[in-house]
């Protein structure tokens, strides 16, 4: 009696596992299912992008057709726009605005941080709950003092208002760099000063190539941000020579596109060329790219 | 320069400097570059702009003081009170979509295992797209005759609306463009989703919970501080929009639909400030604005606490 008793336990126990297999089986197709709006998705996502580079190949003719492939391929229209247009001049602007604001602010940004993580002052609180308020404020309230401040310093119409406010550091990025110093052992840096290191050195080559991941981050999203930015560039340039790609595109846009010369195929073929570079980036650095989002918060 | 001379030679003023004084001085060096720019960039700034919308001032001539006469005029103008609607409006339709979609997007991504990594890239491809390019793509895209949107749904039986002509129709459309920049939204529910620990979806499921209900009492409720924030820097975002409408219906051109459907509060305030150059009430609406994202941002926070979990409170 109670030996059976003990096998239909057993049996119980030997039979348990049976009931999980139409569950494993619905989870394959509980995953299918998914795979299969997400693949629907990224034909949604995708669409765009591949309407604008077939259409950017195609004849004025044809340009609207709703056609996957241009017949015939219209090489000439990226040609023309290089023609048309100062597109190596936009691009080396660009280029050089996008450098020079992601370096300044990388560098200023971890000089700041070090300031309000490593070093112990009165104060120093205040000060950083100051940075983070100033996150509050609308670009909209400083606009128009800082392009007087400019204007007073003889820059508009240069490309210097673009980048040279980054070297004084940018709230956002001063905060994530000091989250990743928060997290290195302040044993470290103690052990060097001991060693005779300057502040300076533990900075520079103790906090600097421990950050490394972080910088990257900060650089890569400040790219980014100049290299998409219109408004800046809007406000200080007039000369089409010093004009930013994307300026530059607006400026395309109004000139070829509505109220225009009706040429749009050329207008989109200068949409890919504003676009192709950030992609570039973008597929070289993901790795920067995802883990600045998720890790921050970063509005990409 | 000054930051290296004080940084490298604390050892030479050891003798008349105590530690702690040491520290702040380098700390202060350090920071400097950051009260500069406060200074110039910001505090000054925020000064001269309050000082400015008491004036009118056209930058050719030297401001003229008019006392309150720019904010009095915030309340009478019929296209100031029309572009902060069409801001306010927009963000009602921006916010809850992107997160409804950014949610729907980031579940489906977490069930699916290694893939996801293929289609997170996929996600956030739009957001790298610098956006005059969205927009310039989108006027096509949302084209009423011949874009893609319209002629999807056609595919699906339904006559599509003028997305870019119909003053109507404007601000949902360009709603429907920001969507697909929802990517970085997506990335973040995402990392949230993962943080979720497993074995309260055991307990439930062990408790005979639908995945509808586990989505509700389980998911959404741990993950609300990222809703959270992403609610309050998306409203935020969506009240300022600029660069795409201003590339889709101002600059040379003049559209007319759009010039009043899609007069955002930033457009207007551009054109206030650098095209009929009225700096004194331009800065006007500047503070305005302020005023309402802090009392929104107030609101949600107050809000918030009644819906938003936070782990160990």
């Amino acid at each position: 009696m109670i030996n059976t008793g003990n096998d239909s336990v057993l049996q119980a126990q030997l039979r348990e596992p049976a009931p999980r297999q139409p569950i494993r089986v619905r989870g394959t197709l509980i995953k299918a299912v998914f795979l299969f709006l997400l693949v629907l998705c990224t034909i949604l996502f995708l669409a765009p992008f591949i309407w604008l580079v077939s259409a950017s190949l195609k004849t004025r003719a044809e340009v609207f057709n709703n056609e996957l492939l241009p017949n015939p391929v219209a090489w000439q229209n990226y040609i023309y726009v290089w023609q048309a247009a100062p597109m190596l001049t936009w691009l080396r602007n660009s280029l050089v605005v996008g450098v020079l604001a992601s370096a300044a602010v990388t560098v200023s940004c971890s000089l700041i941080a070090f300031g309000f993580s490593y070093f112990r002052f009165r104060g120093r609180d205040t000060l950083f709950g100051l940075v983070l308020a100033t996150m509050m404020l609308p670009g909209v309230v400083t606009m128009i003092p800082v392009f007087l401040v400019w204007r007073s310093l003889g820059q508009i119409n240069t490309l210097t208002p673009l980048w040279a406010s980054n070297l004084f550091g940018s709230a956002f990025y001063i905060f994530m760099i000091r989250q990743f110093y928060l997290g290195l052992p302040r044993e470290l840096f103690e052990a060097a000063r001991v060693d005779g290191a300057s502040y300076f050195d533990l900075w520079r080559v103790i906090a600097l190539p421990l950050t490394r991941t972080a910088l990257i981050v900060v650089f890569i999203f400040e790219f980014k941000a100049s290299w998409t930015d219109l408004v800046k560039p809007l406000i200080y340039l007039q000369n089409t020579n010093l004009f930013t790609l994307p300026l530059g595109l607006k400026s395309i846009l109004d000139q070829f596109g509505q109220g225009g010369e009706m040429q749009w195929e050329v207008v989109l073929a200068a949409s890919v060329i504003v676009t192709v570079p950030m992609i570039i980036i973008f597929f070289i650095g993901q790795r920067y790219f995802m883990d600045g989002i998720a890790t921050t918060g970063i509005k990409g | 320069m000054a930051t290296k001379s004080l940084v490298t030679r604390p050892s030479v003023r050891q003798g008349r400097v105590t530690p702690q004084q040491r520290e702040l001085f380098a700390g202060l060096a350090f920071i400097s570059p950051w009260i500069i720019g406060f200074l110039i960039f910001t505090a000054g700034p925020m000064v001269i702009s309050l000082g400015l919308s008491l004036t009118d001032y056209d930058v050719l001539n030297p401001p003229e003081f008019v006392g309150f006469e720019n904010y009095q005029r915030l309340f009478t103008d019929p296209r100031l009170g029309l572009s902060l609607a069409n801001s306010f409006i927009y963000a009602l339709l921006h916010v809850p979509s992107v997160i409804i979609v950014a949610l729907g997007l980031a579940l489906l991504l977490n069930r699916v295992g290694r893939a996801a990594g293929f289609f997170r890239t996929i996600f956030y491809l739009p957001s790298v797209t610098p956006a005059v390019a969205v927009a310039t793509l989108w006027l096509w895209i949302l084209n009423p005759r011949i874009g893609l949107v319209n002629q999807g749904l056609a595919l699906l039986g339904m006559q599509g609306p003028g997305w870019t002509t119909d003053p109507v129709w404007i601000k949902p459309g360009i709603a429907l463009m920001s969507l697909w920049a929802v990517g970085s939204t997506v990335i973040l529910y995402l990392a949230a989703l993962k943080n979720v620990p497993n074995e309260l979806y055991e307990a439930a499921r062990i408790d005979g919970a639908n995945s509808w209900q586990q989505l509700l009492r389980i998911t959404i409720p741990l993950i609300s501080p990222t809703i959270f924030f992403t609610l309050i820097v998306n409203t935020i975002g969506a009240l300022q929009i600029f660069t795409e409408v201003y590339t889709m219906f101002f600059g040379n051109m003049s559209s007319g639909a759009a010039s009043s459907a899609g007069l955002f509060y930033n457009i207007y305030l551009f054109r206030q400030a650098f095209e009929f150059l009225r700096m004194g009430y331009a800065s006007a609406m500047a503070w305005l604005l302020f005023f309402i994202i802090l009392i929104l941002t107030f609101i949600q926070l107050r809000v918030s606490k009644r819906w938003v979990y936070y782990e160990g409170s």
